[in-house]
């Protein structure tokens, strides 16, 4: 039984998303980032802009509702603003704060890993950037626990001033004023802890 | 179903025995899926399956996510899905002051649906074809299907078609949206339509899939 081919015209529609809270941008003004969300959409869609943002638009979408629900409506949306707001002057707040800790490490003589710590602070997913760094350098580089609690990304070989470098170009999230290089060497010859 | 963020579970290849036996059960469960369904899972495509928490998996090819099944619940499709191919499933209507309500993730109650501005199908099984916002019927029941992303203007003026059979207790379910033109909740019947219709109270959509949720949020690259 032969297969036959038959060119395939896709009859998949595209549906713009919005680049700001992900839904399709008729939904943004269920969501907290509404204003965000409009300049997105004039920037990059100004026809959708138009049809779902001109007077007449909004006009004709809430003369459905009751008044009393439009009302309801209006308060929630300004509940979800407010929320979304402060949510976002947390996380900067987070940002200005927190350090991303990077520590060369002496294992053995002359044997060095490297440990980065603190990036979930600036929203990063440890696993992910360990897995870039791996293969940025060519090298092992995995995500162990630590005793505090937190986690930390152990690369092998010390590269320091690579991985410093290789955050500001890829994470323009961290400042570079909140990357620290530190260095952790074993003392010499004392026997126990270590 | 999915209110809670999801992380991003492991993949693993289907079976090609069980990626044919997805294709026979999707287009007996969506008939109208029969002819995209090449286009949907290609033959020659690696299906992809992705367990996530409550007991589902979630079926993708590449980055895009296409199905979910809850244990061996029937297949739902995921939102990107329907707004690939909107007319494919069988819809329903919640009017506008019932989308922020599901939107959070509240059940979907019989009032959103029997008011004026939403809509159930009008229970005439004659009536075949295409469902939903996008969709509708033109001359001499033509079925057309409306959908460039920058197309202003709906054909005619035409709103969506909700007509066709009723649905039953259990079938899937598409919720679109009163002056939207994307679907907004994917889910289960907890009730029949004809019972809503009747009843005009209670749960309708119970722990469906809902833009914005987990499920939707779910980085799947
Ligand atoms: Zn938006």
């Amino acid at each position: 039984m032969a297969d036959v081919e038959a060119p395939l015209e896709p009859q998949s529609r595209h549906v713009v998303y919005c680049g700001v809270c992900s839904l399709p941008p008729e939904y943004c003004e269920f969501g907290g980032t509404v204003k965000k969300c409009q300049d997105w959409l004039q920037k990059n869609h100004s026809n959708m802009y138009e049809r779902l943002w001109s007077e007449d638009a909004l006009a004709a979408a809430t003369s459905t509702l009751s008044l009393d629900a439009q009302k309801r409506a209006e308060k929630d949306a300004h509940k979800k603003a407010l929320k979304a707001e402060a949510a976002e002057a947390k996380q900067a707040a987070t940002i200005k704060s927190s350090k991303v800790i990077i520590k060369r490490v002496e294992r053995n003589k002359r044997k060095f890993v490297t440990t980065v710590t603190g990036l979930e602070n600036f929203g990063l997913e440890n696993k992910k950037v360990a897995k870039d760094l791996g293969k940025k350098f060519a090298t092992g580089a995995s995500v162990t626990k630590v005793a505090s609690g937190g986690e930390e990304i152990v690369v092998q070989g010390d590269v320091s001033e690579e991985i410093e470098e290789f955050f500001l170009e890829k994470f323009p999230v961290i400042p570079e004023d909140n990357i620290e290089l530190v260095e952790d060497k074993k003392k010499k010859g004392s026997g126990a802890g270590g | 179903m999915f209110k809670k963020d999801i992380s991003p579970g492991s993949k693993s290849k289907v079976k090609s025995s069980v990626q044919r036996a997805i294709r026979t059960q999707l287009v007996q469960t969506y008939p109208l899926l029969a002819p995209h369904i090449d286009e949907i899972i290609p033959k020659k495509e690696q299906l992809d399956a992705m367990k996530i928490p409550e007991r589902v998996t979630l079926y993708l090819i590449g980055p895009t996510p296409l199905f979910y099944q809850h244990m061996t619940d029937a297949l739902l499709p995921h939102l990107k899905l329907v707004h690939r191919f909107p007319t494919c499933f069988p819809s329903i209507r919640i009017d506008r002051g019932a989308i922020r309500f599901v939107l959070s993730g509240a059940t979907l109650m019989a009032p959103g649906l029997t008011s004026t501005g939403g809509r159930l199908p009008s229970g005439n099984s004659e009536e075949k074809g295409g469902y939903g916002e996008l969709g509708g019927k033109g001359e001499e029941g033509k079925l057309y299907w409306k959908g460039d992303e920058d197309d202003d203007e709906r054909e005619d003026g035409k709103e969506g078609w909700y007509g066709g059979r009723e649905l039953e207790k259990g079938e899937p379910v598409v919720v679109c949206a009163e002056g939207k033109r994307e679907a907004c909740a994917v889910g289960l019947l907890s009730m029949g339509t004809k019972e809503c219709k009747e009843k005009g109270k209670g749960p309708v959509v119970e722990e469906g899939h809902y833009l914005g949720d987990g499920l939707w949020r779910l980085v799947t690259e």
